[in-house]
């Protein structure tokens, strides 16, 4: 598969030549890979590969050094991870960032910021400008979110005093909240038993099949990877290193010496210099 | 856990919009209008001393709402508050002489006119944090309390300015009994103002801030919007609460609006709890009476002393202040949750009483 845009209709995400440092280090080097519209997608790498640079790259948090990030074919990298979500871009993080204080149903709310019409004012005198009304019927679109990923026991518990992989589930459930047209998934399965796990594959496969999102995923575990993924990209010291199906991904040479390593007297002598 | 969920079995709620009253349950919801009633009939059976308490509570809990929209829903922090207080005193007092305005109108404009200076010094906010961002505020303080001291047409300078009493419909409300359900009133509406704004867009927008700034941004919170608009209304909160100060006194000098206030504000939603909209109002009272317990505590051991207690009266002034400091520092150790989150445990106590499993 070629990296250039097949197809006629523009992709999804694209990015295009993304290089990110910091100082002396290159966290990226001129990454380029696409995404097309509900399709799976899964990003994936050894540690420090630059993978999670990526999604901060996509989602706004940081900003290219150079490069250009491109949402529906228009240029996002100059926006504000605020404005990039009215966009359509919505993420889940590697280390859970649900907020602590508040409920369940609250935190998934929150979600529905840039959905939402009401602000201070209408929000204050709540009966009269029609702010009741509006909040309703967003309840009502964030409870099949709480039933989709079955959290309904808890949506009254506050965040932060949920179990992991609970946290994880609620993480997702506000990330789809925003409606997003691309959802930006940061290890979702990370640090989760094989049920739990099994459960978060089948929430990402149920997400992109029944409802249609197109879903990045930055993922550890290869098997859920190449099992639910359509297509994958893998980075290496911030280079993009493959691109393709699982099955072509799993079979290439220069995937498996990154993950694997090489034969023993190369590895030797790196391995050394580190210790 | 107990504290996780305190509403009874048996509340079964089946509408969204049940689930999304102010108040968890009709009895609670009863509690509090119960509360009002017995307040509206206060001026029965209650004297002045009392009124002018409760009055105390009133303005002084409409600022300290304010406060905590910003220090405890938004995470933010201000030393301050007793500027916009002031403001909104001034404002008021300036209106009315000057343009005529009559009290009851020059009230709530005040407090919408002080929204601009929590405005401007709220733009540091947009970019500073925590040590640094107190600073800055800490800085708003001394820049308005100079700007009392200094702008003779706006505040009269030194000499302070006039506040006329309160005009309604012809009928003058000059003493605390009158003044009263004015402030009754405009405490009642600012907190169900801000009950309202927390559990709707703008409310959830400031939590998340609080809570977790990068993902709130990353679900479409401009953070910097966010953080000088609380800025904003807490300064609308504080203008409210200081034009109602300035036309209880009558008179308003720039030497009410010290830090010392300012700090009294912080005293009094971290007593009530941060991030409560309740629990100021608790906190409020709380300041409000422990200097008065603290005097009728000396009264009553001068009434009983055998010896001479002079050191002891003639310290009373003291002993409040450090009653308060000394409370602030109690409650941060024991209950930084504040008396809201006291007020929960004691709750569930009960509520499974006498079996506590």
């Amino acid at each position: 598969m070629t990296a250039s845009t097949a197809g006629a209709a523009t992709p999804l995400l694209e990015v295009r030549d993304v290089s990110l440092g910091f100082g002396g280090v290159r966290a990226l080097t001129e990454v380029s890979f696409h995404v097309k519209k509900s399709e799976l997608f899964s990003i994936i790498g050894p540690n420090g590969a630059g993978k999670t640079s990526m999604l901060n790259c996509i989602s706004g948090r940081y900003t290219p050094t150079a490069g250009k990030v491109y949402l529906e074919g228009r240029d996002v990298t100059p926006l504000t991870p605020n404005q990039r979500a009215v966009l359509g871009i919505g993420r889940t993080f590697q280390n859970l960032a649900l907020f602590g204080h508040m409920s369940v149903l609250d935190n998934v709310m929150v979600g529905r910021h840039h959905l939402l019409k009401n602000n201070f004012l209408t929000g204050s005198v709540y009966w009269a400008g029609g702010a009741q009304q509006e909040e309703l019927a967003h309840r009502r679109k964030v409870e099949d979110i709480i039933d989709f990923l079955e959290i309904n026991h808890i949506r009254k518990a506050t965040a932060g005093t949920l179990s992991y992989g609970l946290r994880k589930r609620v993480e997702l459930a506000r990330a789809i909240a925003v409606e997003p047209k691309i959802i930006l998934l940061d290890e979702p399965m990370a640090g989760m038993n094989l049920e739990e796990k099994e459960d978060m594959a089948r929430y990402i496969v149920d997400l992109n099949e029944e409802w249609g999102m197109t879903v990045v995923m930055i993922e550890h575990d290869m098997g859920v990877v190449m099992d639910i993924s359509h297509r994958v990209v893998v980075l290496e010291f911030g280079r993009k290193i493959a691109d393709g199906l699982p099955d072509e991904i799993m079979s290439n040479e220069r995937v498996k010496t990154a993950y694997l390593g090489v034969d023993d007297e190369e590895e030797k002598a790196p391995m050394r210099a580190s210790a | 856990m107990i504290t996780s969920s305190l509403i009874p079995c048996g509340q079964f709620k089946t509408s969204y919009a049940a689930d999304n009253t102010i108040f968890p349950t009709p009895v609670s919801r009863a509690f509090a209008i119960g509360g009002v009633a017995l307040l509206i009939a206060g001026p029965l059976f209650l004297n002045n001393y009392h009124l002018n308490l409760l009055i105390q509570i009133g303005y002084l809990g409409v600022a300290a709402l304010g406060l905590n929209i910003l220090v405890g829903f938004t995470g933010q922090i201000s030393l301050g508050h007793a500027g916009f207080f002031g403001f909104g005193a001034f404002m008021s007092a300036y209106l009315n002489n000057n343009y005529g305005v009559p009290v009851a109108l020059s009230i709530p404009l005040a407090a919408v006119f002080t929204i601009i200076p929590g405005l401007i010094f709220g733009i540091p906010a947009g970019r500073l944090k925590g040590l640094y961002l107190a600073i800055a505020t800490f800085a708003s303080q001394f820049i308005l309390e100079d700007f009392f001291a200094r702008a003779d047409w706006f505040s009269g300078g030194s000499s302070g300015a006039m506040a006329n009493p309160i005009n309604l419909f012809g009928y003058e409300l000059s003493g605390d009994r009158g003044y009263f359900y004015f402030v009754l009133f405009c405490t009642v509406i600012a907190y169900v103002l801000g009950a309202n704004l927390m559990r709707s867009r703008d409310g959830r927008a400031f939590v998340a801030v609080r809570d977790h700034y990068l993902s709130a941004e990353v679900m479409g919170v401009n953070l910097a919007k966010y953080r000088i608009l609380s800025f904003g209304l807490s300064s609308f909160f504080a203008g409210l609460g200081g034009a109602l100060y300035g036309h209880y006194l009558g008179f308003v000098s720039a030497e009410g609006f010290t830090i010392l206030l300012s700090i009294q504000f912080l005293g009094m939603i971290i007593i009530g709890g941060l991030g409560s909209v309740m629990g100021t109002l608790m906190g409020t009272a709380f300041m409000v009476l422990l200097p008065e317990t603290m005097e009728a505590a000396v009264s009553v051991v001068k009434a009983m002393a055998e010896t001479d207690v002079a050191w002891l009266t003639n310290g009373l002034a003291y002993i409040k202040q450090a009653s308060i400091g000394l409370a602030i520092i109690l409650f941060l150790i024991f209950e930084p949750d504040g008396l809201v989150h006291r007020w929960k445990l004691i709750k569930s106590y009960w509520k499974f009483y006498p079996f506590s499993y």
